[in-house]
């Protein structure tokens, strides 16, 4: 059984232009131990989808799931006080700015020891003592002394690993990192990454990695949902996935890789930008860019449908070959 | 042939307050011995991390500061000689590309005033020639001619940095420092912007110097690359030498580090542990042995010097056996 079941998750904004679908018609499933990426650029709703499913949306926000459960509880008419005991616990989160993220005012210890607090009920020495070790566990010397730090005294990766050691905290079945290591240095986020994957190695947890940087999914991610301007377009094992990207947007946005093009003249590009709330064109999303466009796409919006391993949303899916069928 | 921008052993120190009323102020060496020279439509890459000294390098560059020790040449001639007579005249020749292009245009000008703004200042040409300046370098950077009279917000991220490339070519300049161009950039978008900044330097046989940190877009770009660490320039040379076979420890890690999609680009992960010492404090010796994998007692106590070693210049004691690794 799967942990996190999703089937056709909508958000919507109710703005003074109208309403703006910021994701439309996601489906995820997400198994114990599994390392699921979601890849997209800006404004392609994949932090929003993750923050419906932790309810850290705004009120402003509609959001509509034909089923969201995690591990078979409902999370769409859980009440809050249920919904905030999962999460923290089960499901927990690390953002994308660790600077921002932590409080400035509460030592670093106070901070993790709230969650330890809150879900667990430790009294003061127990927090104390899995504070420590939770600050060892994610790399931090000298945890002890640590624990007496303020934010401004570490630095963005040390804060990134307090970060997760809050997260971890109580032993979560889900992580979702959202942009763990935008803000980081490469050397840093190589080991924030390796962090990562060894943690949900040894716990057995599953990880929801949410990255624009393709990189990263590569190295990491077992399966990858790709997400264009709200939609999901693509889901596919990763080695798959990097090998034959079926979405012709997967297909173009690998193409765009600089380490792709390394023989090449030029970068191959994807002409035009990301439709925004106003100018999203009817039928498929990704028509006005597309190179294999045909009449169909324009005129109604592809269904996501399963052909084989794949999970697509696409009438005319690129082949092995790079040609559109 | 006159190198079109030329730095001799550039050196840029600030003065820093201490901790504490009393304290002695600390001198902080941001760029601490740094010497290049690139000719007409190359491209030279610095690299490195966060407080590494390469923004300073780009301010030196463009004349906003003048260096503690050391000379810059533009197109042979030394902008600091004389008293600074020359800078209003040379810095038109050297124009700087900002990262974040949200920050970089000021919001309350049209986009035509901000493209005329350098002309207006440092030449003499009428108001319609102008317009029609601007007008073509829209185009040439992929923007329409009436796009002249909207204002910074009202384009996307990517347009707004070709905003900004089109403003730093209006003088015609010889050399262009694009600071982190694309780091603020969704992948497809990078490409454009990548692609515009290829086709313009061949254009105008720009010498374009290429701060970044993204080592997959350097790859692309660079001719020549300089490694930055702490202020000091730890490896410099032919970028295609350099990423063949990388000989300082910390050049290799950071290509380590780099994720890469296509597996066989993939190298082995040199880890590097801990953080980025402060560049307030940094270790004696080389500035890289807390962190160096290959680590001996001189490396603490002696810094290398920069030499001529495998076709490059490497500054580091056991650079044979980081090439052999």
């Amino acid at each position: 059984m799967s942990l996190l079941e999703i089937r056709n998750l909508s958000v919507e904004f109710e703005t003074v232009k109208g309403t703006f679908r910021a994701v439309d018609g996601v489906d995820l499933s997400i198994g114990e131990n599994d390392i699921l990426s979601i890849v997209g650029e800006s404004g392609s709703g994949k932090s929003v989808s993750m923050l419906a499913v932790m309810g850290l949306l705004p009120w402003t926000a509609n959001v509509t799931a034909d089923k969201m459960e995690f591990e078979g509880r409902n999370l769409l008419t859980l009440s809050s006080k249920e919904r905030r005991k999962i999460i923290g616990q089960d499901i927990s989160m690390i953002f994308q700015e660790p600077m921002s993220s932590l409080n400035p005012c509460f030592t670093v210890g106070f901070q993790i020891g709230e969650t330890l607090k809150e879900h667990l009920g430790l009294d003061r020495n127990a927090r104390k003592k899995r504070a420590i070790e939770l600050l060892d566990l994610v790399g931090i010397p000298a945890p002890e002394e640590r624990l007496k730090a303020f934010p401004h005294q570490l630095s963005g990766g040390m804060s990134q690993r307090v970060m997760i050691a809050m997260a971890i905290a109580c032993n979560p079945k889900l992580l979702v990192a959202d942009e763990p290591t935008t803000a980081l240095d490469v050397t840093i986020q190589a080991q924030i990454i390796d962090l990562l994957v060894n943690l949900q190695n040894e716990k057995g947890m599953a990880l929801v990695l949410i990255t624009h940087d393709m990189g990263v999914v590569a190295e990491t991610a077992k399966r990858v949902v790709v997400m264009y301007a709200g939609q999901q377009v693509e889901q596919q094992e990763a080695n798959g996935l990097f090998a034959t990207p079926h979405h012709p947007y997967t297909h173009a946005l690998l193409d765009a890789l600089p380490e792709r093009s390394l023989g090449l003249d030029r970068l191959p590009t994807i002409e035009g930008i990301v439709p925004g709330a106003g100018d999203r064109p009817d039928g498929c999303l990704f028509s006005p860019r597309c190179k294999y466009v045909q009449d169909d796409c324009r005129a109604s919006v592809p269904p996501l449908e399963n052909i084989s391993d794949t999970t697509l949303r696409c009438f005319h899916p690129v082949d092995l070959e790079g040609q559109a069928t | 042939m006159t190198a079109a921008i030329e730095g001799h052993e550039l050196k840029r120190y600030y003065q820093v307050k201490g901790e504490g009323f009393f304290a002695k102020p600390t001198i902080l060496k941001a760029v601490d011995g740094a010497s290049f020279s690139l000719e007409s439509g190359k491209t030279l890459a610095i690299v490195g991390e966060s407080g590494c000294g390469k923004s300073t390098l780009a301010r030196l560059a463009t004349m906003i500061e003048k260096p503690t020790e050391g000379n810059i040449f533009i197109s042979g001639a030394d902008p600091h000689a004389h008293g600074g007579a020359e800078i209003p005249r040379l810095r038109q020749d050297v124009q700087i590309i900002f990262q974040n292009p949200y920050g970089s245009l000021n919001p309350r000008k049209k986009v035509g005033v901000i493209l005329e703004e350098p002309v207006i200042i440092n030449q003499n040409v009428s108001a319609a020639d102008r317009r029609r300046l601007a007008e073509t370098m829209l185009d040439k950077v992929g923007l329409r001619p009436e796009h002249y009279d909207r204002y910074p917000h009202m384009f996307s991220g990517g347009q707004r940095q070709r905003i900004a490339i089109a403003r730093a070519l209006m003088l015609k300049p010889k050399v262009l420092i694009a600071d982190e161009p694309v780091s603020a950039l969704d992948i497809s978008i990078q490409a454009q912007v990548l692609n515009i900044l290829m086709d313009l330097q061949e254009e105008m046989n720009l010498a374009l110097v290429f701060i970044s940190h993204d080592l997959s877009v350097v790859r692309r770009i660079a001719d020549q690359i300089m490694v930055m660490y702490l202020g000091k320039v730890v490896e410099q040379g032919e970028a295609s030498t350099i990423f063949a076979n990388p000989a300082h420890p910390y050049t290799q890690a950071l290509l380590g580090a780099t994720p890469a999609v296509d597996p066989k680009l993939r190298r082995e992960r040199v880890k590097l542990t801990g953080e980025l010492p402060s560049p307030l404090n940094p270790p004696p010796g080389c500035p890289f042995h807390t962190r160096c994998r290959f680590v001996q007692d001189i490396c603490s106590s002696t810094a290398p010097p920069l030499e001529t070693k495998f076709e490059r210049l490497v500054a580091c004691h056991f650079a044979e056996a980081a090439v052999e690794s």
